[in-house]
């Protein structure tokens, strides 16, 4: 177990090596920095010496040497825009992206799986219909669509809820949260609908696909035969049964739900990770946008991981196999 | 028991009753923009949003009123002394937000700091500028050259504490290439209307007003709460659902949706900026192109054809929806007063035509044009619309529209042929525009004269004129000279001036707001009734 691990995490900084080799043989295409950072009536003397101080004249090999040296050090260096440590501003933007992936997260896993027990075990009521078709729309409209339009309803229209920002924040010091004010729970609910929603389509499909496979099986048929009751037989046997896609495909998601908060953030000015990435592509600010790629590298590997140990967890055979496996 | 009871109800709602009263005299104003202001250090980019955001804070020696006139701010007066030295007299017993007493020191620190490795408001002051202190309210600039214009653009130049620049260790703007984060980026003292409060760098920032501004304040607000929110609808609709008090900008095509709601209401006019259009005219073979061995660009009657081809009424209603002044001119009319006298080169397809004709391209040529797509309002719909009309006269264009850090890196390369672009005069003065669009392009010079002519237009007569009007310092003759070079360019169609875009501000109806020409948003002349 430790050993696979440990050769998991070496695994994860190739991957994340190779991210940043083509984030940083990107970063030459999107534009000069420096025409970002100062206005038109500057010099093309005064540009010059930026550029040169910056360190963008040099060939991207030494660019890239560069980076991954401070990088291993956790220095990411200063935004060029913001002029503050690329490490700070992604701490104090880190919570806010965190709660809102946490929050659809188990939006989506709360919502999804009962809804895709329901359908599972009754294919034909009106009300499974009614799920697949809502669900079809959650997994066909794009994201700023939604979010757009949950803004005219529910703002605009019905003035429930705010249509921008984060609502009061607590700060706790290390950690700054909406989750303990009205105001932050309000802001919180759209946003993280809007993320969770195809997540929580594709869970409830993958739930009742697989309590369609599973209630087939035998054990489910003798489980019935010794007069279970339903309730016993759907969610001791079944459910648990359908969990192990179900953990690998919200686990892996969850990466993703960070990573693609992207849009939900810009479209609710959510001021997370995502929307200051955004930002920083549009001026330029390679000290973010390498910061960035290479945490969510970092995300998607530590929770690819999680999953795995997870499996082990939840599925026996896993750990039979390995271990005869082993033995032989 | 009882009787306690009673009497601490009654104290309750007495402590509630004053709380209501005072919460009505709160005026708190909410707004937002698509971005945030770069960072609190007032020297560090020179940029329209960011430079209107601090002139909430800090002030510079003039300042400009609701349309763009000089007013004295933190110097009371100034004179001429002789053609090269300018004497300002300063206000006395201002006082920064510290505490601190402003004086002369704080005005050479000031320009002393704007010249600094970081800052980006150098070009504020002529190269060689002398600042000297002549007693602590008296400052002297001695300037190489004769210059009518020399505090022009000084509404612009914050005046910072020398005391707390120095305590902090800001004595120079934050200086990304050295990797040190700086004390005046995220902390604000100038001597201006309002005092920030807190502020999260494209969170949220709060203002509130500075009680011992020197200046009778003309806004009714208690608090200041600035958000951005870069999305256009859900700025739109955080106004429209009263979650704000104003934003800009409108997004055009929205304009008669915010009208439309009860409670809010849109703001226009023409902004100074001018849209335009250049063409190359130095590179003998014009580049992505299919004419080889030439550049159609160095003919005249082509530039003219080009000119002609164009229905700039059809822009306006179709694709500004009304939102835009066509221009015959490189510069508002706001800022040059004899704009009127300058007319646009009628549309006429037929005689653009006839003109390719005679030029030699009776079926026209192929040639690629560059364009931002987020910069300016509805760039690209304007480059389609180019690219269409164009195509009538049989000119075939490819265009290539990309947003703005890449397609200035392209333009500032000079690697185009035919391209949109628009132009503020920071100075609000027609020098500006002859000196950085219209002058012959020299690179070799140190700076590069005519740096945003991309197409290197180049008229000697034109370099002379504006040589002259640098230095002439009586109005008259000077605005002779400023429309001779005006003229020489429009017979020799060296641009194409299509609009000045509109500015468009929304706001709820019960805010009173001043809308300058510059868009530069003035907290103080703000009032919520």
């Amino acid at each position: 177990m430790i050993a696979f691990i440990v050769r998991r995490l070496l695994q994860s900084l190739v991957v994340m090596l190779v991210v940043a080799l083509l984030a940083f043989s990107m970063f030459r295409f999107i534009g000069d920095p420096v025409n970002q950072m100062v206005g038109v009536d500057t010099t093309e003397e005064v540009r010059e010496n930026l550029r040169e101080r910056l360190g963008l004249n040099d060939p991207v090999s030494v660019q890239f040497g560069r980076f991954v040296v401070n990088a291993a050090q956790l220095d990411f260096g200063i935004s060029y825009q913001h002029k503050k440590e690329v490490s700070n501003l992604l701490a104090e933007r880190a919570p806010a992206t965190l709660e809102l992936a946490f929050l659809s997260a188990i939006f989506a896993l709360i919502v999804g799986v009962p809804m895709g027990v329901y359908t599972g075990l009754h294919r034909d009521s009106w009300l499974s219909k009614v799920f697949l078709t809502v669900s079809l729309v959650g997994i066909s409209l794009p994201t700023f669509l939604i979010g757009i339009l949950m803004i005219f309803i529910f703002s605009v229209w019905l003035g429930w809820l705010p249509s921008f920002g984060r609502g009061e924040v607590v700060d706790l010091g290390f950690w700054s949260t909406g989750l303990l004010t009205v105001s932050g729970w309000q802001a919180a609910i759209m946003p993280s609908i809007t993320l969770g929603l195809f997540q929580m389509t594709l869970i409830m499909r993958l739930v009742r696909a697989e309590m369609l496979e599973v209630l087939r099986t035998d054990y489910v048929k003798f489980a019935r035969a010794r007069g279970l009751p339903n309730r016993a037989v759907h969610f001791g046997h079944a459910l648990k049964n359908t969990l192990v896609p179900v953990i690998t495909i919200t686990g892996l998601q969850l990466g993703s739900i960070i990573a693609f908060a992207i849009i939900t953030e810009t479209v609710f000015q959510w001021p997370g990770m995502g929307l200051m990435f955004l930002q920083a592509i549009q001026t330029v600010d390679i000290p973010i946008m390498a910061a960035y790629l290479i945490l969510i590298a970092f995300i998607f590997v530590v929770i690819n991981l999680i999953v795995d140990i997870l499996y082990y967890v939840v599925d026996p055979r896993l750990r039979i196999d390995r271990a005869t496996a082993a033995g032989h | 028991m009882r009787l306690r009871q009673a009497i601490l109800t009654a104290a309750a709602a007495a402590v509630l009753s004053v709380g209501a009263g005072t919460g009505a005299k709160a005026e708190t104003f909410r707004w937002a923009f698509q971005g945030d202001a770069q960072s609190l250090d007032p020297h560090i980019l020179n940029e329209t949003f960011t430079i209107g955001f601090h002139s909430n804070i800090y002030e510079g020696l003039i300042r400009r009123d609701e349309d763009l006139k000089i007013q004295p701010a933190l110097a009371t007066s100034w004179e001429m002394m002789e053609p090269t030295r300018w004497r300002f007299h300063l206000r006395e017993g201002v006082t920064f937000h510290n505490g601190n007493e402003f004086n002369a020191d704080d005005v050479i620190f000031s320009f002393q700091r704007i010249l600094k490795e970081g800052s980006d408001m150098g070009s504020k002051l002529a190269p060689g500028t002398e600042v000297v202190k002549v007693d602590d309210y008296t400052v002297d600039f001695i300037t190489e050259n004769p210059n009518p214009i020399l505090h022009y653009e000084w509404a612009d130049v914050f005046i910072m504490d020398k005391e707390w620049a120095e305590k902090n260790s800001a004595t120079q703007p934050s200086d990304v290439a050295k990797g040190e984060e700086n004390y005046a980026a995220f902390n604000a003292n100038g001597t201006g209307p309002f005092k920030v409060q807190s502020r999260e760098t494209d969170v949220k920032t709060v203002l509130v007003p500075n009680e011992d501004w020197w200046d009778e304040p003309k806004h009714n607000l208690t608090e200041v709460v600035f958000t951005p929110i870069s999305s256009d609808a859900t700025r739109v609709a955080a106004l429209l659902s009263g979650e704000i008090d104003m934003m800009y900008p409108v997004p055009v095509q929205d304009l008669r949706r915010v009208d439309s709601n009860a409670g809010t209401s849109t703001m226009t006019g023409p902004e100074l900026r001018t849209i335009f259009l250049g063409m190359d005219q130095m590179r003998d073979e014009l580049l992505y192109s299919n004419v080889e061995g030439e550049n159609p660009f160095k003919d005249q009657r082509v530039r003219e054809a080009f000119y002609r081809a164009i229905d700039i009424n059809a822009i306006k209603q179709k694709i500004m929806r009304g939102q835009s002044d066509p221009s015959a001119l490189m510069i508002s009319p706001f800022l040059f007063e004899r704009a009127d006298e300058f007319e646009r080169l009628a549309y006429d397809p037929d005689k653009a035509k006839e003109l390719l004709a005679e030029a030699g391209y009776p079926d026209g040529f192929q040639l690629q044009m560059d364009c931002p797509n987020n910069r300016y309002v509805n760039d690209e719909a304007i480059c389609q619309a180019v690219v269409a009309m164009l195509a009538k006269v049989g000119v075939q264009v490819d265009l290539n529209a990309q947003p703005k850090a890449q397609y200035f890196a392209k333009a500032l390369a000079y690697d185009v042929s035919f391209y949109l672009l628009g132009w503020t005069p920071s100075s609000l003065d027609s020098y500006n525009v002859l000196a950085n669009l219209i002058m012959c392009l020299d690179r070799e010079k140190t700076p590069i004269q005519a740096k945003f002519n991309y197409g290197g237009y180049c008229n000697p007569k034109v370099d002379e004129l504006a040589n002259e009007v640098l230095v002439e310092t009586d109005q008259e003759a000077r605005n002779d000279k400023i429309e001779e070079a005006f003229r020489t360019l429009h017979e020799d169609r060296g641009y194409i001036p299509l609009h000045q875009q509109y500015l468009a501000w929304g706001k709820r109806d019960n805010i009173d707001l001043v809308q300058r020409p510059d868009n530069q948003f003035m907290l103080y002349r703000v009032n919520v009734n």
